[in-house]
């Protein structure tokens, strides 16, 4: 540890990273066991925190008895790294730690992330950390936790399934925008947090490991890397990402990454930017480098 | 009700494999003593151990049933009939016994002691139950083909059309409106719920099938359908059946072997016609004589 490191965090009054040696330590265990079993749901013991339950409480423990004096901290939310929710967990987290932040997906060593998945493709020394506020997949389907227990011991899926048939014979499609049920390592089925379907193949046999934390649901869950990770589908009603129907982003031109629609009120018509704003600004820097090469 | 009686059974080969072997199959409510089975029964007249007030469900009881057989159990309300079927089907952990079923493992393995898995196998796979109550076999609120597909999913289809195709085609044996497919049971009456249990109980092509008093609570003209139905379906398809009900007009309809039940045993075991024409026990006498 660096000793200005030690500095801020003894300056902040608190231990490093906010909680204590102990506490880390449990959510530690509970992360092992997660990983040791993918895609299962493993109960923890979750600390009470300076922000409100629903707001990421999951996630930053996992973050906070994870991170070292070195790592390099993004936190992002639904993509954007300047959005409330973001600049406010950022803040606890480098101010009981001193970590350098940064906004460059590929510079970071942990992501914390609500709702999204980064474009840039991920590396397997980097964490991400996914906040969930209902990590039980069946909810759906059943409301009882003693039943969804039973049925995830006995792989026991068939109601989700019966959801995704009624769904297609009444719509013609499933309608699910995002939390969209994934198998992974053809086990247990897994809710992976309320990322749009535009992430779910990133999921799959990623170099990155995935941790989930729910903190107001008191579980943890975890991808390793390389794992499968499989949306539910018919072979005959295969899985399909977002359609943008050929729309680009309207400041960097992508096409190829998630789009949020926006709609602008003087002239009364949508627009579509990256959801991802580091991809985006980085896309429009290199094309200003590009232009500015140019001859 | 104008249709003729069962065929009698034919007698299997001596050699022939039954389907099902039940083997002292014990189911106690309550805390249970040793005396619990000695002091329950026909002969007590009760099956409420007078020493730890525990109820004797099912009290030792033991079959055997071959392939394509239907099979009649006949008792009083209480008697146990239905918790012989639940315990098959594993609705209900059974206190002590042991069942074989012939397709699964070639019927060397003990299913009341296989793992909640591989329970969920036999039971989707090699069972198929209808219950009195259309509410207890469907999820009301989920479409006819819906109910239908869930016990195909459970078997492991991954494939709408198909199982829409197979939905259709159960739905029209069972003369369940086509175009009604996509509707919740909820709306359907209540022989058209019973049908499309029916439906839902044959989509894996199940060798054995249990009927929970399928016809109780139906008019008259709905219930001549209905067992006409199982017994075309029983024939056509060759499955095995164990037909639970008071009624002995329907045992009489159904089934080719019966057992009479009460206070959780069985008192009296042979060909329906022999028990109906020639009643040995004085319980099933009883009940025979007090046919309307």
């Amino acid at each position: 540890m660096r000793a200005a490191d030690l500095l801020v965090a003894r300056r902040s009054g608190y231990n490093f990273a906010f909680l204590d040696e102990h506490s880390k330590r449990e959510v530690r265990r509970a992360l092992l066991k997660a990983v040791a079993i993918p895609g299962h749901q493993v109960p923890f013991a979750p600390r009470e925190l300076p922000i409100a339950l629903g707001w990421g409480t999951g996630g930053l423990q996992i973050t906070l008895s994870l991170i070292g004096p070195r790592d390099v901290l993004k936190v992002i939310d639904q993509g954007s790294d300047d959005s409330v929710n973001a600049v406010n967990l950022r803040r606890l987290i480098t101010r009981t730690t001193g970590v350098r932040t940064t906004t460059d997906t590929r510079r970071a060593t942990i992501i914390q992330t609500r709702h999204r998945v980064p474009e840039e493709s991920l590396r397997a020394d980097q964490v991400l950390v996914f906040q969930v506020p209902y990590p039980e997949p069946l909810r759906r389907v059943e409301p009882s936790d003693v039943q969804t227990r039973r049925m995830h011991a006995e792989q026991d899926y068939s109601r989700l399934w019966v959801y995704l048939y009624e769904d297609i014979v009444r719509w013609g499609d499933v309608t699910i925008p995002h939390r969209y049920p994934v198998r992974v390592h053809g086990r247990y089925v897994m809710d992976p947090s309320p990322i749009p379907r535009w992430d779910v193949p990133k999921l799959h046999r990623s170099p990155t490991l995935g941790l989930f934390g729910a903190g107001r649901e008191k579980r943890v869950y975890a991808i390793p890397p390389h794992t499968r990770v499989e949306p539910l589908e018919f072979d005959d009603h295969p899985f399909r990402v977002e359609d943008f129907g050929g729309e680009r982003c309207r400041r960097c031109g992508s096409g190829r990454s998630f789009l949020s629609a926006i709609y602008d009120r003087a002239t009364g018509r949508r627009y579509y930017v990256c959801s991802d704003t580091d991809y985006c600004e980085r896309r429009i820097a290199g094309g200003a480098a590009q232009r500015a090469a140019a001859p | 009700m104008s249709i003729a009686p069962a065929p009698s059974a034919v007698p299997p080969a001596a050699d022939a494999q039954p389907l099902l072997v039940l083997e002292r199959l014990l189911k106690i409510y309550g805390e249970g003593c040793p005396d619990c089975v000695a002091r329950t029964g026909p002969a007590a007249g009760t099956n409420v151990c007078p020493r730890c007030r525990s109820v004797v469900a099912c009290g030792d009881l033991s079959l055997r049933l071959d392939p394509g057989e239907i099979f009649g159990i006949v008792g009083e309300s209480g008697s146990g009939k239905s918790t012989l079927l639940r315990c098959l089907y594993f609705d209900e952990t059974p206190t002590a016994g042991h069942a074989y079923l012939t397709p699964y493992e070639a019927g060397r393995v003990d299913v009341f002691a296989i793992s909640p898995q591989r329970r969920r196998y036999v039971r989707h796979h090699l069972l198929g139950m209808v219950y009195q109550h259309p509410h207890l076999g469907l999820d009301l609120d989920t479409s006819a083909g819906g109910n239908i597909a869930e016990k195909m999913l459970m078997a492991g289809t991954r494939h709408v059309g198909r199982m829409r195709e197979r939905a259709r085609e159960l739905l029209g044996r069972t003369e369940v409106p086509l175009d009604r497919m996509d509707e919740p049971p909820r709306r359907f009456s209540g022989g058209m719920q019973q049908r499309v249990q029916i439906a839902k109980t044959l989509a894996n092509n199940p060798p054995l099938v249990l009927l929970d008093e399928v016809t109780t609570g139906q008019d008259v003209s709905v219930q001549a359908r209905v067992l006409d139905l199982i017994r075309s379906l029983g024939r056509s398809l060759g499955l095995a059946m164990i037909a639970v009900s008071h009624d002995l007009g329907v045992i009489r309809l159904l089934a080719q072997r019966t057992a009479v039940m009460k206070n959780g045993r069985i008192v009296e075991l042979g060909l329906t016609d022999q028990i109906l024409e020639d009643p040995q026990h004085p319980y099933t006498q009883l009940l025979v004589s007090s046919q309307l």
